[in-house]
């Protein structure tokens, strides 16, 4: 009896263990682990998967018809149309701020672009490289307009409304050590919890991304009631993220950035790509658009790449008019170079 | 008569051993090969799984190990029981969410005990009215699922009026959307030392209450506890406290800026939190309690009533005592149920241990550590609560002669 006992609970705790290590260890021992092997799994499979937020209207969200729409998700359809030229072969896995980095390191999804932050600790000991910024964002403030808050100095001894598991937690802290400022966290997971006790008065303040800002104030019944501060507290570098060891996959993800970027610079969009295609004589055109050179086929993608994304998707200003205007979001920094922003292709030769 | 009993529970020694014999038909030998295989099997899956798990977060190069422990954490915490800044460590961050979780927990289970007990009871009361609220109560409760429960106090809590429109019943006692604040004194070394003599008169209490049973079980007569109870356990704080130069400076909250100082304060995602916990789980705690009273024969009822016991006290010395044996088992269960469902406080804001952790391995991005860490926390509670209750159910079991 005695030792029937002690082999029930010796298996009981094992299998304990073992359904622990389970959760994580499977999804890890079939991602592919070095070299290129994860365009030439996305290949062989047919569709992207592409992770992104669970629903952040202008960045990533489902229309009336389910349709995917959203900046980060024109950026998983280049993608699509660079390898297929179809934008609908993509899977879409929504992410929380939670589960993003495991879907990713997991292989759960190929791509990560999620409103995701470049900072150096998930550039190494998360095991990603960053593509690129296409979007370059700061963390503020909103408040009730009736508030009286007119700086983010003004919300001393404030409770704050915060998403956990971003890095805008570690930057409230920052900054109110830094202004000698107290306040009281309120920290709630899902976003649809967070903004609604800001909106029932719990917080005094909800702060995140000048983007997130803008688009829960775009959301809301009456938006002139709430304020986004001027305060910019933190730089918030948006880029998409893939796994270490996938330097074909990430050289083409970040080439379609600033081959996006580099087509606002030359005035291709949409409208005129084909015949910009056939006639245009700039020599930086002509490579671009695959009408000269191979740069299509040095990122094993077909040459006439940029053309496809264009004509489907427009440029990297088309993208921003289409997705971010409508949330009342300015281009600011994210205008090119030229015009006084931070947007700038290296050269595409 | 020593040495000629027959009373086989008396024999300390089993039936004489047998050599293990090499061979398969000898059952011993079998049930330690077999032994053997299966421990081995399920020791070659965990090493195979937890080699895979340190192979490929090698090959990713992704952290592994505790050692971010020590390094500052700069995660903001809420509420906390003990002196918590941005700055300190990760650890001391987690502590904070494992005292959280036991601050719910602890609250909570007394909590429910209390009110499922009484709903239990209310339900077999003779008043129709009241046997027919208490079971309205439990189909209701025992129906909705708990995360919805959550949502609903929390919502409701939220509707509050701001701090600025905070309800004052009373002087010093506050209502609002960021909680209840309720007014306290200035607490000071006497203050804790009076903490420590009420718990000793607390101790003495007891004591002095098995001594009198003793001497009622000697004589007969019933002897009065509390008048010594009263003398131990208030009039000996509140000596120490005047010992101590009797200091007492009232702490009554004050709205300032944009929220109330001073005073304690109750947070609405901690009582959202214990209330949805406490009246799902006293919902079915009400079910336990009904069905062991209801398993104590009525004949026990009756007989009690022919030695000419009062209602109150059959159920307190006859009934109780006997429906224990059914209610401590299934009991035990529903603790750990609330102590686990307290980590739905995720969704409401509450920053308990999952909340933390989550946090934790997000910023240091050691998924299977943080959850290691949460499944340590949760498994040591629940383990000690079976531990308690085990020992609380052999106790109270019925002694057969």
């Amino acid at each position: 009896m005695k030792a029937l006992r002690l082999t029930l609970a010796a298996a009981m705790g094992a299998a304990a263990i073992g359904a622990a290590a389970m959760m994580v260890a499977p999804a890890m021992a079939q991602a592919p682990a070095t070299g290129a092997a994860t365009l030439d799994a996305i290949r062989a499979r047919g569709t992207l998967i592409c992770g992104v937020n669970t629903g952040l209207a202008g960045f990533a969200q489902p229309d009336s018809q389910g349709v995917w729409r959203g900046f980060d998700v024109d950026y998983c359809r280049a993608v699509a149309v660079a390898l297929w030229n179809d934008p609908g072969k993509v899977r879409y896995v929504p992410t929380t701020a939670q589960n993003r980095f495991t879907a990713l390191q997991s292989g759960e999804v190929d791509l990560l672009v999620r409103n995701t932050t470049w900072t150096l600790s998930r550039d190494t000991s998360l095991g990603f490289d960053f593509t690129g910024i296409n979007f370059y964002d700061g963390q503020g403030f909103m408040v009730k307009t009736s508030a009286g808050v007119r700086t983010a100095r003004d919300l001393n001894g404030a409770t704050i409304c915060v998403q956990p598991g971003t890095t805008t937690e570690q930057n409230l802290t920052d900054w109110a050590r830094a202004n000698r400022i107290r306040f009281t966290p309120v920290v709630i997971e899902r976003l649809e919890e967070v903004v609604g006790a800001y909106v029932s008065g719990r917080c005094d303040a909800y702060t995140t991304d000048v983007s997130g800002l803008a688009s829960t104030r775009s959301a809301q019944p009456r938006p002139a009631e709430h304020m986004i501060l001027p305060d910019v507290i933190s730089k918030e570098p948006l880029g998409p993220a893939v796994r270490h060891g996938d330097q074909r996959f990430a050289d083409l993800v970040k080439w379609i950035h600033f081959g996006l970027v580099g087509a606002e610079e030359l005035g291709i969009t949409a409208a005129n790509v084909q015949q910009a295609a056939q006639s245009d004589a700039r020599p930086d055109v002509q490579r671009m658009l695959g009408r000269s050179g191979d740069l299509g086929q040095m990122l094993s993608v077909d040459n006439a790449w940029m053309v496809n994304i264009i004509r489907t998707l427009g440029n990297y200003g088309e993208i921003f008019e289409r997705n971010l205007a409508p949330i009342g979001l300015q281009r600011g920094p994210n205008a090119l170079w030229t015009n006084g922003g931070l947007q700038y292709a290296p050269p595409l030769r | 008569m020593s040495s000629s009993t027959a009373d086989p529970r008396l024999a300390k020694a089993g039936p004489p051993r047998r050599p293990i014999r090499l061979s398969w038909s000898d059952e011993r030998l079998r049930g330690i090969v077999w032994q053997v295989l299966v421990v081995g099997i399920v020791g070659l899956i965990v090493y195979w799984l937890w080699s895979n798990t340190v192979h490929n977060l090698a090959v990713r190069r992704i952290a592994t190990g505790f050692g971010f422990l020590d390094r500052e954490a700069g995660l903001p915490i809420g509420e906390s029981l003990i002196d918590y800044d941005p700055t300190d460590t990760y650890r001391r961050a987690l502590t904070v969410g494992v005292l959280n979780t036991l601050k719910v927990a602890v609250v909570g289970v007394v909590l429910a005990t209390i009110l499922g007990t009484l709903v239990g009871i209310a339900r077999l009361s003779q008043n129709w009215l009241l046997s027919k609220i208490a079971g309205f109560y439990v189909e209701v409760i025992r129906d909705l699922p708990l995360l919805l429960q959550l949502l609903f106090w929390y919502t409701i809590l939220q509707s509050l009026p701001g701090p600025r429109q905070a309800l004052n019943p009373v002087d010093g006692v506050f209502l609002s959307n960021r909680g209840l604040l309720l007014p306290f004194i200035e607490w000071l070394p006497a203050h804790g030392w009076a903490m420590v003599a009420l718990v000793a008169g607390f101790v003495a209490t007891l004591f002095y209450a098995r001594a009198m049973r003793a001497r009622q079980y000697a004589d007969g007569q019933p002897r009065k506890v509390w008048p010594a109870g009263l003398v131990l356990m208030v009039g000996l704080p509140l000596l120490v406290w005047i010992a101590h130069g009797a200091p007492f400076t009232p702490d009554i909250p004050a709205l300032r800026g944009f929220n109330f100082r001073g005073g304690i304060a109750m947070t609405p995602e901690y009582f959202a939190l214990l209330l949805g916990l406490v009246t799902y789980t006293a919902g079915f705690i009400a079910e336990i309690v009904r069905a062991g009273i209801q398993a104590v024969n009525q004949g026990q009822w009756e007989a009690a009533q022919a030695l000419g016991m009062r209602r109150g006290d059959i159920l307190k010395r006859i009934v109780l005592p006997q429906a224990l044996r059914v209610i401590v088992p299934p009991m035990t269960s529903q603790y750990l149920n609330l102590t686990k469902n307290s980590s739905l406080a995720v969704a409401i804001g509450y920053q308990d241990i999952v909340s933390i952790a989550n946090t934790t391995l997000n910023q240091t991005g050691q998924a299977i550590e943080g959850i290691a860490i949460i499944m340590l926390v949760y498994l040591t509670i629940s383990l000690s609560i079976s531990l308690f209750m085990n020992w609380y159910n052999s106790r109270i079991a019925l002694v057969e002669r």
